[in-house]
């Protein structure tokens, strides 16, 4: 390829096209490939917490479901894990949409669709559960107090206090995630909005949406392990 | 005689042909640079300040402990010395030194690239970086850390009374500039190469530097989480490393470790792949067995994440996982002595000349075949429970930072200086800066591993003086290895304005980097993107034919 | 020589001598192929020398064989190691049934030692000649390390659970002792001397010097005053403890263990994580009512209420 067949390529290049790639092809591989790389970062970030977390659980199960059982509110986890899914689904839907050509301003609206949903998770999370934790004197580190109930744990009580750390450093780190995306889609809703997007060009919608799907599947798995351990019901 | 099908420009002084280093002027120019090589220059002026600070450390360590009762400090300062000192050299200068400044600036030009795939990441990376060293020097001139840089609690969580969570904070965040790195280089390599590059046609360095970034991607996000966690335990007095509080010490060990050995590998496998380099330039010919160097990179690196039990033997693990540990521990060393092996045999039948950089290539090999060869010392269970914990294992992991990573990261800058710089250093005061190094290197750290199966342990401020002809001796290696670190410090820069400029191709080498792109590079790098047509290392075909030196 | 400038610290345990074996071996292996790859280097180095600025060498090929072979042999001299090493790691961690019991408490900065007959000794631990002795330690504050080179012995301290080592002196003589796992300011400082002393230079010492009560009699003592003797008792709400050390006993949540040390340690702190089968959780927890010291000395106490069946291999 000589200096003259590539100036003249360059104008021909599609918008967002970066010249260190000779393709956008190869731009849209590298930047699937380099958002599943980070992804795998993120997992054995979590993952390390997670393991934290398996260890202790193991080593004191009845104080960690005592603080899932008396402390967490399936009904708020339940929510926000419904919001999440629908969330998943509405991002996915906007990348369809920009994919398939439709007008920026139905993209538009499934981002901020998106956007809302995750709003209302970290509205659910802030207002309903770890204020009602903060007042409650359940948050280590802030006045964390014991409650009578949890005296027949005898020695282990203080592991009710290692359980709400977990859940705090865990839940706290996504919720530290969901900012960050929500951040990632208030800068796609701009893009949008600004006719980036065609079929041959939504890959910035691509690997921001594998980042909102791993954030959302994080969830996940911390629903159960936070939420669902202690036997609530009667079997 | 080159591989791509260009007639380059006949040697003329870089100033007046555009390149990379003048293209732009000022300093917004290189603050804001997306140019991988603009980069890694950004990284190498940042390390070797870091450098600095470490090896001020060492040398007020080493000057401390010529007398049994201390020379210079309280043990207070001692162990806060050690302390910066292992943390400094550890993450902020052999973590990023040959990936951060030797694979940002060669990797694009020997795969044939223009750039790395993401290089506003790249930049990125390099703030993050100095974001993590600020923090880092906050917390060194607001008191110190002396926890060791392991960091071991519930020390470092309830009873130091130290700068720990600046610290932690500061390696957390210069961890994410690794992650980043490491992401580029896999991505670059998976998806940048060169029409004809083929995986098993890639220079060897660029193998060793994709098994890094493995190690970067994985490893890392693992100290983050395990730092992390010992601030929040810090600041917010819960227990979960305290077994005052329920904690167990032992799980931030295993946390730690888990990334800090394969961290080790991250340290040593660039600069394998950089002797790789060096052995084959020098010697003019292809590596001895080229897959199987390939596949011990990639070996290496898996295996590395499945050791690190072999630093807690002592700990009151297990004796089935103390035997688990200890066989892969024995694993992992088959394939770099694969390497050592295969290097060697490269340099038989060759055409080898004496430049520096193959100086420090070769004492790499002889320095990094003791290192290794002393670590199953340490993987044997029944010799570790001794020399776990002493000098031995101090003398045995220098033999490997310094004896190998940093000769071969030194190796390697006076390798590629004259395509950074467009300059040649002078020759004689490189091969006696080498020569010094390999002295007092060795004068320093030979007598540790006597020290320790004497029975010293590390980390002490005072010692029985019994052992203090052997401290002297390590403390006067240490101020020839001073003198051998200034040398090229001084004349590196200087040659920077006054050096010779470099011819083209210096030393004859094969490869993209020296032979289809301008030396220094324009900031595309190429002029003609190359097509490659043949193996890694080929100089059998040179043979009779021209070629320019 | 070795007087003059010593290279290996004196050795004076039965399986010093097996460790310094097993180290000259690793010790001529590393000087063999150190040797071996410095010399074929500085033999290459000189016999291919570049000769001319252009000087292109001949090709070589790189025999399958080759590679096989020094990728083979030095995996069956790793294999071998692994086997010798390990076989004396192994032997090494098991106290002989004969050993005596001696108590470490390692605390910031110095190291804190009960004998079971009574004395103690700070920084300094006299023991006999020829006699296996177990060594159970623990920590008061952070992770000590328990080192002994002239017996080749090492083993960390840990917070809150016991760890143990063994040991056989066989040369009567003065030898170091030291902390080797760093553990603040005044680490270095944290270091001592084991005096191996003859049988009957050693129950001399035991006899002589100031005379504190055995640990299991402390521990007695301790049993009452605390109240434990209240519950532990035939009929009483607390299972009588006579002859229970070193059994395997059934748990109420279906788990069996060895009642060991650290069981007892366990119990006395978390005594709801140890609830037997047929008894209610009424046992208060005395977390923070004893140093480590009494703890030890209520655990002797325990063992020597009945016969044991081994001893905890730790």
């Amino acid at each position: 390829m000589s200096d003259a067949a590539l100036s003249h390529e360059a104008h021909a290049h599609p918008p967002g096209f970066a010249h260190q790639f000779e393709t956008i092809e190869q731009q849209r591989e590298a930047g699937q490939l380099g958002m599943w790389l980070f992804l795998m970062t993120e997992i054995l970030f979590f993952g390390g917490m997670f393991t934290a977390y398996t260890v202790y659980r193991s080593l004191h199960l009845p104080a960690f479901e005592a603080g899932s059982r008396d402390i967490l509110e399936v009904q708020f986890g339940a929510t926000n894990t419904a919001v999440l899914i629908c969330s998943s689904l509405t991002m996915a839907m906007a990348i369809h949409s920009a994919h398939t050509g439709k007008k920026k301003g139905v993209t538009m609206m499934w981002l901020i669709l998106t956007m809302i949903l995750g709003l209302t998770f970290l509205g659910i999370k802030l207002r309903f559960e770890w204020y009602e934790d903060y007042i409650h004197h359940v948050v280590p580190g802030f006045g964390f107090q014991y409650r009578p109930e949890w005296a027949s744990l005898g020695s282990q009580m203080g592991q009710v206090q290692m359980f709400m750390c977990f859940y705090f450093f865990m839940t706290g780190l996504h919720a530290l995630h969901m900012v960050v995306g929500i951040g990632i889609l208030t800068v796609l809703l701009i893009m949008t909005a600004r006719n980036k997007f065609s079929p041959d060009y939504v890959a910035p919608l691509e690997i921001s949406g594998l980042y909102w799907h791993f954030v959302d599947i994080v969830w996940i798995f911390l629903f159960p392990l936070l939420y669902l351990i202690g036997g609530r019901y009667p079997h | 005689m080159s591989t791509a099908t260009l007639d380059l420009p006949p040697a003329v002084p870089a100033e007046s042909r555009v390149t990379y280093l003048n293209a732009t002027y000022g300093i917004k120019s290189w603050l804001l640079t997306k140019d991988h090589k603009r980069i890694g220059l950004l990284y190498l002026a940042t390390i070797t300040i870091m450098f600095m600070f470490g090896g001020l450390a060492a040398f007020f360590m080493r000057l401390h402990l010529i007398e049994p009762q201390g020379a210079l400090v309280e043990p207070e300062t001692y162990n806060k010395l050690f302390t910066i000192h292992g943390i400094i050299m550890v993450f902020f200068f052999l973590v990023p030194s040959i990936p951060a400044t030797l694979g940002n600036f060669c990797i694009p030009l020997m795969i044939g690239a223009r750039d790395v795939a993401f290089p506003k990441l790249n930049l990125l990376s390099w703030y993050v970086f100095v974001t993590g060293c600020l923090l880092a020097l906050v917390a060194i001139f607001s008191g110190g850390v002396d926890t060791g840089w392991t960091f071991y609690t519930p020390y470092s969580s309830t009873y130091s009374h130290t700068a720990v969570t600046w610290m932690a904070m500061g390696i957390f965040i210069a961890g994410f500039s690794s992650i980043l790195t490491g992401l580029n280089f896999v991505v670059t390599i998976h998806k940048m190469r060169a029409p004809g590059m083929t995986w098993f046609r890639l220079p060897l360095f660029i193998w060793a530097m994709y098994a890094t970034s493995i190690i970067f991607i994985l490893g890392t996000p693992v100290i983050a989480i395990t730092l992390f966690l010992l601030a929040l335990e810090r600041t917010l007095h819960v227990g979960i490393f305290d077994p005052a509080l329920g904690g167990d010490p032992l799980l931030f060990q295993h946390m730690f470790w888990f990334y800090s050995h394969p961290a080790v590998y991250i340290m040593i496998l660039p600069g394998m792949g950089v002797v790789s380099e060096l052995i084959t330039a020098f010697s003019r010919k292809k590596i001895f067995g080229y897959s199987f160097v390939a596949f011990s990179s990639i070996a290496i690196a898996v295996i590395s994440f499945i050791v690190w039990g072999h630093h807690m033997f002592v700990t009151g693990q297990s004796i089935y996982a103390g035997l688990i540990f200890s066989v892969l521990s024995f694993l992992v060393a088959i394939p770099s002595a694969v390497k050592v092996f295969n290097w060697t045999a490269t340099l038989y039948k060759g055409s080898i000349s004496y430049d520096a950089p193959m100086l420090y290539a070769l004492g790499f090999i002889g320095l990094f075949t003791m290192g290794g060869l002393t670590g199953l010392f340490l993987a044997s269970l029944a010799t570790d429970v001794h020399l776990n914990g002493t000098y031995f294992v101090v003398a045995h992991f220098h033999y490997i930072m310094v004896g190998g990573a940093v000769m071969a990261y030194l190796g390697g800058i006076h390798f590629w200086w004259p395509k950074i710089t467009g300059r040649m250093y002078p020759d004689l005061w490189a091969r006696i800066a080498a020569a010094l190094i390999f002295l007092g290197f060795n004068l320093t750290f030979f007598p540790q591993f006597v020290m320790g199966y004497m029975g010293m342990p590390r980390r002490y401020a005072v010692y029985p003086a019994e052992f203090q002809v052997l401290n002297v001796l390590s403390s006067a290696g240490a101020s020839i290895l001073a003198v051998g670190y200034a040398i090229p410090l001084i004349y590196l820069f200087w040659s920077m304005r006054y050096g010779p400029i470099a011819p083209q191709n210096p030393w004859g080498a094969k490869g993209l980097e020296w032979e289809a792109a301008p030396t220094p590079p324009p900031t595309e790098n190429f002029d003609v993107m190359p097509v490659v047509t043949e193996d890694a290392y080929n100089y059998q075909p040179l043979k009779g034919a021209h070629h320019s030196v | 020589m070795a007087a003059i400038f010593p290279i290996q610290p004196p050795a004076a345990s039965t399986i010093a001598g097996g460790v310094d074996q097993l180290y000259y071996f690793l010790t001529g292996i590393t000087l063999f192929f150190t040797v071996l790859i410095f010399s074929i280097i500085f033999y290459f180095m000189i016999k291919y020398r570049r000769r001319s600025p252009d000087e292109i060498p001949p090709e070589t090929h790189a025999p399958l064989a080759l590679e096989l072979a020094w990728t083979l042999i030095p995996s069956a001299i790793c294999v071998v190691i692994f086997f010798w090493a390990s076989y004396l790691y192994v032997r090494n961690s098991r106290p002989p049934a004969s050993s005596t019991e001696i108590f470490v408490i390692g605390k910031q900065w110095m190291w804190h030692i009960q004998h079971p007959e009574g004395p103690r000794e700070i920084n300094e631990l006299h023991v006999p000649v020829n006699q296996p002795i177990q060594v159970t330690m623990t920590s008061q504050d952070v992770i000590h390390g328990f080192y002994i080179p002239a017996f080749r012995i090492k083993k960390d301290v840990l917070p809150g659970r016991y760890t143990s080592i063994w040991f056989e002196a066989d040369k009567v003589g003065t030898y170091h002792l030291y902390c080797t796992e760093y553990c603040g300011t005044n680490h270095s400082h944290m270091i001592g001397w084991v005096y191996v002393m003859s049988q009957s230079d050693y129950a001399a010492w035991l006899a002589g010097g100031e005379q504190n009560e055995s640990m299991s009699k402390a521990g007695e003592h301790l049993f009452s005053v605390l109240g434990c003797s209240g519950c532990h008792v035939a009929g009483g709400d607390g299972p009588p403890l006579a002859g229970m050390y070193g059994q395997s006993q059934k748990f109420a949540d279906g788990s069996t263990h060895v009642v060991d040390d650290t069981l007892i340690r366990q119990a006395i702190i978390q005594p709801d994580s140890v609830q037997l089968p047929n008894y209610k959780n009424v046992m208060p927890t005395f977390k923070g009512q004893l140093d480590e010291e009494q703890m030890l000395q209520l655990i002797a106490y325990v063992k020597s209420l009945g016969p044991e069946e081994r001893k905890n291999g730790q």
